[in-house]
């Protein structure tokens, strides 16, 4: 059973529950925690623009026009799927200038002009109080409608009953005061609500569950899946034209005029711009709305079409209203359950959309409407109030009750004229009205105060006179003929046929209308005059908002004030304690103490920005104004400014990057040093390794030749032996001298090289017979074991032969006398060739095999002479077999001899699998 | 009584020519190519002078001078060190450990018997 008192108690514990999310949220963010730093619950809350229009409207117009419920969705889809970058552009500005709501943003664009404020606050109740009233139609129409469960009972609409008696009167009473706890429950009036943004997204996903839920139990509960209800439409030939193409009466005209307002009305509707401009608390945010929204339109809308059929079957000659579809449905199937969280859904739907709508309005009434009016008219009265912040609540949660019960009043008066979906239309078209100022002001400098001013009054009177009065007029309150014949009687002013034109729908006609109004007077009216210098700033400030720019505002500001003065000022709005946070968290931002602030530029400008943030940026100038000296700036001194502001910025962009280059160059030049010190110690060891072996030979020669020369007796013996020793010493030099160029040259990439395809056993075989006098001379052994066949390689052949003439140089230096024995073996590997020298020597310390590569390092084992040679013949020879692509390398342990051992790739792809295993 | 040179150096054709300039005029001559060598033949020959090359394996010049100045009973054996890096920092570093004497090779003969005459005092 659904009596009154389950309703209500059910109604009121959901309330609850949506009040302690919001307790929550705002416990969280008090503590730095904040649950809507969070894409999702971003995304969540832009969904508020789904409200009952979308929960009931959406089956009721589908009812009637099929597909028509779509451009709605559309709308909006594009809009974030291609314009993200204005909401962009919007979320910039509004975080740079603390702008609290759309009247406040278009107001701060024109130069922070009070009657601009107000007209957008006055287009914005007037044109939303009917889309409230929508609101309060729905939930208490479900109301009524649950409470004579389980019959389908539609409430009577020509019975009129006292106000005491309407129940919407205590539905709209019951959301002033729940919107009055949420949105004005702090006493710092600040334009962030983090508690109100976490309700509200979670009222999106209650209302999401709901209609899925509804959408799954019509479609597969009630009928057999979407083809099954498809099937039962097409043996009704008057419900088959709802799924076969745009109905009649609509046309593209229409579709595109509800595209156009639709996105607009996503973007500068007062609840959209709260939730996705003024709320958004992280620009990244919107890469993910970009998407999740659009994809939550697309879900809630998924079972519209199904829900709608199914109703039109299931009533077919009943008199049913199609808009409560989505209620009625489960109630004719008596489940009390999913009819409940269908109600929950629908009061998700409106209290979401009221709540936001009404702190949004109240934001513009107090701060647009009301604190002008007090500035002007009661500056003295205000003057004597040491704290208004209090005032200032009271002032928005007056405008809260105010505006729903003027949301009621139109619900009581014209409520019953039209269907749903209309209503929210009117809605719609007005804040269009809002578009040619605020994308204008975004995008073009020369919007003026007065050409906003003209296209937003134009537009505004358009609408009223092709779409407000008319709706009047329907409702009676007009008579009939203001329709059909005209103001005054003329054909040409006929409302909805104005000028003649006809062939429109109503609200296509009058976006044609207020939009050719609106946007010629705008840019015509902006082009009578230059701008002002205030409109220049704030033009540069909006404009310019993506670009990476300092704090301009400051350098617009020139005078003089009192830090005492603002600071009592900004303490009587926000209370003391925050101004004092405030104040000081600015003086650290600045670098200096609390007590140390200069009233300057910068200072003003912080004040007048913290006073936006709770009374809109037109009354924060007035009363900043009202304590600070300023002169004021001619629009050439602005210019001037200005000019010279994006003249520095060039400057500092340019010494930036000149900065960065210079950072550059001189780690290169570091570096570069870095090497030639490097390089300057390895040519200073070699210079002195050098000069120590040209030094050697050098004395011996000289020594000899002045014995020789001293000595003309010197027996013949010795003086041949002297000479012999000369001679061989000479001979030493050029072999140094040679070998020292030769490295310079393969070090210095100079060294020609005659690369071919040769065999390495002829290699071999050659330096072993070139050297075979001196394996002779002491007296030793040359073994070979050079297989035949083996594939070619590529080297250079006498670089080869310098090296196999090195390494057997070095085994026969090292060979004991008479029982020298050398090993010379060729094999194939997988890699390459490999030869290997083996002597049977005295063998190499570990410690001193990475030494004998290096250059001039010779190590002698002997007690009695140190290795003949110039300590260049390995290293040369490494080099040699490296450039080749081999590798060169020494085996050895003390006594047992020394291997010597390089390899050399193969000339052409490698042949493993022919020589492999191919035995030493 | 001929004094006893010992020649200190690793490089045969060094050896040769001088222990042939120092025997020609009269001096008994020692050998040792390198420096452990020397260390061990001025200890058991008490050579008057010696010739110390500063390139040696085994031992450096530097540390069989520095080792030789360390013992007492050597202090009268005379040091003269031969090498061919002629740099600043060497000469000062081996008269700094000392050496009594430093010559460059290459060397005259002659600049090498003054400077062998004069360090033995003749």
């Amino acid at each position: 059973m659904l009596e009154a008192p389950v309703v209500v108690t059910v109604a009121l514990v959901y309330l609850g529950l949506l009040f302690a999310v919001a307790w929550w949220g705002d416990k969280r963010a008090d503590q730095g925690r904040s649950i809507i730093a969070n894409p999702t619950i971003y995304a969540l809350s832009m969904a508020v623009y789904c409200t009952t229009w979308t929960f009931y409207g959406s089956v009721g117009r589908a009812a009637v026009s099929g597909i028509g419920f779509l451009p709605v969705y559309l709308g909006p889809t594009l809009v974030m799927a291609l314009g993200w970058f204005l909401l962009l552009k919007m979320v910039r500005i509004v975080k740079a200038n603390r702008i609290t709501s759309i009247a406040d943003f278009i107001s701060s664009r024109y130069g922070k002009s009070h009657r601009l404020g107000g007209l957008v606050t006055i287009i914005a109740v007037l044109g939303i109080i009917p889309y409230i009233a929508l609101q309060l139609k729905a939930v208490s129409g479900t109301v009524s409608l649950l409470l004579s469960y389980p019959d389908i009972v539609m409430p009577d609409r020509s019975a009129t009953m006292s106000v005491a008696a309407d129940m919407s009167f205590y539905i709209a009473l019951i959301l002033a005061a729940f919107t009055i706890v949420f949105g004005t429950r702090h006493l710092d009036a600040t334009e962030r609500h983090e508690g109100m943004v976490a309700a509200i997204a979670f009222e999106s996903s209650v209302k999401l569950v709901a209609f899925v839920t509804v959408g799954v139990f019509v479609t597969y509960g009630m009928y057999d899946g979407f083809g099954d209800i498809f099937e039962h439409i097409a043996t009704h030939p008057e419900l088959r034209r709802l799924v076969t193409a745009i109905p009649s009466g609509q046309g593209y005209t229409g579709w595109f005029s509800l595209i156009i307002l639709s996105g607009l009305a996503v973007l500068f509707l007062p609840r959209q711009f709260q939730v996705a401009v003024v709320e958004n608390v992280n620009e990244a945010h919107l890469k993910r709305a970009a998407w999740l929204f659009p994809l939550y339109l697309l879900l809630i809308n998924v079972f519209v079409l199904p829900i709608a059929l199914g109703g039109l079957l299931h009533f077919s000659g009943q008199a049913v209203d199609a808009d409560t579809f989505v209620l009625t449905l489960p109630m004719s199937q008596r489940q009390q359950g999913l009819t409940l969280l269908v109600f929950i859904g629908g009061l998700s739907a409106g209290t979401g959309m009221v709540i936001v709508e009404t702190i949004a309005l109240s934001t513009m009434v107090c701060n647009d409407l009301v604190m002008p009016l007090l500035l002007r008219r009661k500056a003295a009265a205000l003057e004597e109030r040491k704290d208004l912040s209090g005032l200032l609540l009271a002032i928005r949660r007056g405008a809260i009750v105010v505006i729903l019960l003027l949301g009621y009043l139109y619900f009581r008066l014209a409520g019953e004229a039209y269907a749903l979906v209309a209503i929210g239309l009117i809605s719609f078209s007005a804040v269009a009205q809002f578009a040619p100022a605020i994308i204008g002001g975004m995008y073009w400098r020369g919007g003026t105060r007065a050409g906003a001013l003209a296209g937003l009054s134009a537009g505004f009177l358009v609408w009223g006179y092709t779409l407000l009065l008319p709706s009047f007029a329907k409702s009676g309150w007009l008579p009939a003929d203001f329709l059909t014949q005209g103001l005054f009687g003329s054909e040409l002013l006929r409302p909805q046929q104005l000028f003649g034109l006809t062939g429109m729908d109503e609200i296509s006609h009058c976006l044609f209308w207020s939009s050719l109004a609106n946007i010629g007077a705008y840019l015509g009216v902006s082009l009578l005059r230059p701008p002002l210098a205030a409109e220049a700033t704030q033009a540069t400030l909006f404009v310019d908002a993506l670009k990476e720019t300092g704090p301009v505002g400051a350098a617009l500001w020139r005078g003089r004030a009192q830090v005492s003065d603002l600071r009592e000022l900004v303490g009587r709005f926000l209370g003391p304690t925050r101004t004092e946070a405030a104040f000081a968290a600015f003086a650290r931002r600045r670098g200096g103490k609390g007590a140390a602030l200069e009233a300057d530029a910068q200072l003003v400008q912080f004040a007048e920005s913290l006073l936006a943030g709770a009374i809109g940026s037109a009354s924060a100038r007035v009363m900043v104004a009202s304590v600070a000296k300023e002169e004021p700036l001619s629009l050439e001194e602005v210019m001037h400014i200005l000019d010279e502001a994006s003249q520095l910025r060039t400057y500092s962009r340019e010494l930036e990057r000149k900065s960065r280059e210079l950072t550059a160059a001189t780690r290169e030049l570091q570096d570069a040093n870095a090497r030639l010190q490097e390089l300057d110690k390895v040519k200073d060891d070699i210079m002195s390794s050098v000069t120590h072996e040209l030094r050697t030979p050098l004395t011996s020669i000289r020594a000899f030749s002045e014995l020789l020369r001293d000595d003309p007796k010197m027996h013949l013996a010795d003086r041949e032996r002297f000479l012999g020793l000369i001679v061989s010493e000479t001979e030493r030099l050029t072999r140094l001298i040679n070998q020292t160029l030769d490295l310079a040259k393969i070090e210095s990439g100079r060294a020609d090289w005659n690369g071919c395809e040769l065999d390495l056993k002829e290699v071999v075989e050659q330096s072993v017979a070139a050297t075979s006098q001196l394996f002779r001379e002491k007296g030793a052994h040359v073994e070979l074991d050079l297989p035949d066949n083996l594939p070619l390689i590529l080297a250079d052949r006498d670089r080869l032969v310098q090296v196999m003439l090195n390494l057997l140089s070095n085994a026969v230096k090292f060979l004991p006398p008479g029982s020298g024995r050398v090993h010379v073996v060729l094999r194939a590997l997988a890699e390459g060739l490999e030869v290997s020298v083996a002597d049977n020597g005295p063998g190499i310390r570990a410690e001193d095999q990475a030494l004998i590569f290096e250059k001039f390092r010779q190590v002698g084992d002997t007690m009695t002479a140190k290795p003949s040679g110039t300590g260049l013949g390995l290293p040369i020879s490494r080099r040699i077999v490296e450039h080749f692509g081999g590798r060169l390398w020494v085996e050895s342990a003390p006594g047992e001899g020394a291997t010597f051992r390089f390899t050399l790739p193969y000339a052409g792809p490698a042949e493993p699998a022919a020589v492999a295993g191919n035995p030493a | 009584m001929s004094k006893r040179i010992l020649i200190a150096d690793d490089e045969q054709n060094i050896v040769i020519s001088i222990e042939f300039l120092l025997r020609r005029e009269g001096f008994e001559v020692l050998v040792a190519s390198d420096g452990e060598e020397a260390l061990a033949k001025v200890r058991a020959e008490r050579p008057d002078l010696v010739l110390l090359d500063v390139m040696m394996p085994r031992m450096n010049g530097f540390d069989v001078c520095q080792a030789l100045r360390a013992d007492p009973d050597l202090g009268g054996t005379r040091i003269l060190m031969l090498t061919a890096k002629g740099r600043d920092t060497e000469v000062s570093k081996g008269l700094g450990l000392g050496a009594d004497g430093y010559m460059t090779k290459p060397f005259s003969t002659k600049e090498l018997l003054a400077e062998v005459r004069k360090l033995l005092g003749m």
